[in-house]
């Protein structure tokens, strides 16, 4: 190491550093939408990385119809496209539980498999509707490139959009769940639904607004990550691996466990990858968390899950 | 026409008359016919009086559909192409279509059922050597005929398989030579995805680098299929401060992976970049805008100018939209409807073996492939040229080296 003066190797540290956030707030961001009908619903759902893709293909839509129609608002669209993504993939989680979910809340086994084929039937749509090729929508300008605070040092734009997004979103969150009081009410149905009901909360409405709120989360994420790769009809499958493993690794029903699995997994995989090879590094990332399961089978914060 | 087959065709004619007693003149006429087409084909094969019956085998579903879809549409317009000219021995060719979805061991049972219960002349298909490795027992139990088209790892020569993609020293070493003497690269920095071809490729590319360009190799990585996150490499990277970084990163990866390097700031300015594993197609996910700059090694581009190309370009546009772009392999897939007429032309029948044994001469070549020139070598793999690309902004590529007509060489002696 004795050709690298001390300001570059600091430089590298600090964006290895950023590396290992940036890969946090991706996990983090995947996993919230998860979490939230995992740890309240107890549902299994397998289509989350479809939903995800729902928001990235309406962010790609969003943009070919900027592009086309108003080109001068291509700076701002990306903005418009998140919340079109979160109602879009909210609205299609809202059709799923009225039309799906909602009849097999007692045969949990049965909600995996017909999440699964939930997920097969959008995948085929997405391939009928917008083709088998990968796309990727037009980024405006100010999420390009890297933001230099020394000669040395390059921050990439969109890490840093991907990481604002996951802290607004995960406040959002939090505020809904335990500030707001329909927040209270999801609490109260998760703890003991039967009672929930005779107090009068419309516990049916409100597994209906969480999945929809999940799915919508997963629409962010989605449109989130057009900043880092493209979209085709499986990328959604690409990412439930990654999402199931940060919640189970959380504890299934705790969205601080979410937070806490997430960053441990980014930190570990990516001081892993720098110094031995990038394969190798997942295979230890994964059989670190396959011993810790075992002595925890509950997760880092174990809590209650609906019965 | 041969004798023995004359003789053959006397016979069924004479046995077909002790049929005729009983059933009557018109079977006899139906017979008769039966007979005449049995003399040019005694393979029993898919042929009749005025068609030939030919299968294609790629994904049309699944996560290859996108790499596939190209392959295909190029084999279909070669073959309405050969059609309008009037077919080959005087026949129009048909075709089944099957589709893979991706799936290696459906591969290998549509190959079966194109062999054995179509019994297709030929099959053009298969894309990544996953799916040519299911299929190949097939095709070499039933003696079927398949043309190959992508560019692969080499090591690999099979009687029924003709490939018209380059194996890998065709395409790796001349890239090497080029970029080491252009730009005065020492260093290098390897990486790719976690399967079989980019492994193989970096396998030949090390040696090549430390053997025969007296370079070095300052890392070597493969991400897992998939991988979308690189800042940890991208770090590592700048760490080495290699000369070049030879990449063979592939599928949705790939768009990451160039996405990323932008977005950390490492480009063409400050970078030299070559990769084995960006064609035009690949460019419409990843976008010019993050490639500008850096370098492709494959056999063809689009942007190549010449009249065959040019054609080639229009009719494809015609055929499958304005806004479809073409990419090595989809111009490799669209030599094999040609490579095989030009065989069975020759041969004078469908007949594998006898259309095989013609290739196997090593003199069928076609002056009017897009990219040019090219020879089948007896080794079943195609003679052709190494270009190197650059990218532009638009998503297409300025060709700024051209190697000399390579020799194909599956198994390179020094680079196992």
């Amino acid at each position: 190491m004795g050709e690298y003066t001390y300001s570059e190797l600091g430089s590298i540290l600090a964006m290895q550093g950023f590396a290992g956030i940036s890969l946090f707030s991706v996990l983090l961001l995947m996993a919230l939408g998860l979490a939230i009908i995992f740890g309240q619903m107890g549902v299994i759902n397998m289509a989350h990385g479809e939903f995800m893709a729902v928001g990235a293909y309406t962010t790609y839509f969003m943009s070919s119809l900027t592009e086309s129609y108003l080109p001068t608002l291509m700076p701002y669209y990306f903005l418009i496209a998140i919340l079109l993504s979160f109602l879009v993939a909210g609205l299609l989680g809202y059709l799923a539980e009225f039309a799906l979910i909602r009849h097999l809340y007692k045969r949990p086994l049965d909600t995996l498999l017909a999440t699964w084929g939930l997920s097969l039937i959008m995948q085929q749509s997405f391939r009928s509707i917008f083709g088998a090729r990968e796309v990727s929508p037009t980024l405006p300008d100010w999420l390009m490139g890297s933001y230099q605070p020394t000669e040395t040092i390059d921050i990439p734009l969109n890490g840093m959009f991907v990481l604002a997004l996951t802290a607004v979103v995960t406040l959002g969150v939090f505020y809904l769940l335990f500030k707001s009081s329909w927040g209270l009410r999801v609490r109260a149905t998760t703890q003991n639904r039967i009672m929930s009901g005779a107090v009068g909360i419309n516990t049916k409405k409100i597994d209906r607004y969480t999945f929809a709120l999940g799915c919508g989360i997963a629409g962010i994420a989605g449109a989130a990550f057009t900043t880092i790769a493209s979209t085709g009809p499986t990328t959604g499958s690409l990412y439930i691996v990654d999402t199931f493993m940060v919640v189970v690794f959380g504890g299934a029903a705790s969205l601080f466990g979410t937070i806490a699995s997430a960053f441990s997994i980014a930190q570990a995989q990516s001081i892993l990858e720098f110094f031995i090879s990038g394969s190798m590094a997942k295979v230890y990332t994964l059989l670190a968390l396959v011993i810790i399961l075992m002595f925890k089978p509950e997760g880092l914060f174990a809590s209650k899950v609906r019965r | 026409m041969k004798a023995t087959s004359v003789i053959k065709s006397l016979t069924r004619f004479e046995f077909r008359r002790g049929l005729l007693r009983v059933v009557g003149v018109s079977a006899f006429l139906l017979a008769s016919l039966s007979a005449q087409a049995d003399s040019a084909n005694t393979t029993g094969l898919a042929v009749t009086d005025d068609t030939v019956t030919v299968g294609i085998l790629h994904s049309l579903t699944g996560t290859m559909a996108i790499s596939e879809t190209g392959a295909q549409e190029a084999e279909k317009l070669a073959i309405k192409q050969i059609n309008d000219m009037g077919g080959i021995l005087g026949r129009q060719i048909k075709v089944i279509q099957e589709d893979g979805a991706s799936d290696w061991p459906t591969f290998a049972e549509k190959s079966r059922k194109l062999l054995v219960k179509d019994k297709v002349a030929a099959v053009f298909g298969c894309w990544t050597s996953a799916s040519r490795k299911a299929a190949l027992p097939v095709f070499e139990k039933e003696n079927g005929l398949l043309y190959y088209p992508t560019f692969y790892e080499g090591l690999e020569q099979s009687k029924n398989v003709i490939y018209t993609g380059q194996e890998a020293t065709q395409q790796i070493l001349d890239g090497l030579n080029w970029v080491a003497k252009e730009k005065g690269a020492k260093t290098f920095y390897l990486i790719g995805s976690d399967y079989i071809w980019p492994r193989t490729s970096m396998k030949i590319a090390r040696k090549h680098i430390e053997n025969v360009l007296g370079g070095k190799v300052v890392g070597e990585e493969y991400k897992p299929l998939g991988n979308t996150q690189f800042g940890s490499v991208i770090n590592k990277i700048r760490l080495k401060k290699p000369d070049v970084i030879y990449a063979a990163v592939v599928g949705g990866s790939n768009v990451a992976w160039f996405k990323q390097l932008k977005a950390a700031g490492i480009t063409s300015k400050k970078q030299t970049l070559l990769t084995i594993s960006v064609t035009e197609d690949e460019v419409l996910g990843i976008g010019g805008e993050n490639l500008e700059g850096f370098y492709s090694i494959m056999k063809y581009f689009q942007s190549q100018d010449n009249p065959n190309n040019k054609a080639f370009v229009k009719a494809f546009k015609e055929m499958w939209g304005d806004d479809s772009v073409i990419g090595d392999v989809t111009q490799a897939a669209y030599l094999g409807p040609w490579l095989w007429k030009a065989a069975v032309e020759k041969a004078g029948t469908f007949d594998v073996d006898k259309v095989v044994a013609v290739s196997e001469m090593g003199d069928i070549e076609l002056t009017t492939a897009p990219e040019g020139y090219v020879k089948l070598h007896k080794n079943h793999h195609l003679w052709s040229v190494a270009r190197v690309g650059k990218w532009n902004k638009d998503g297409q590529a300025t060709v700024v080296y051209e190697s000399e007509l390579l020799e194909p060489d599956p198994f390179p002696a020094g680079y196992q």
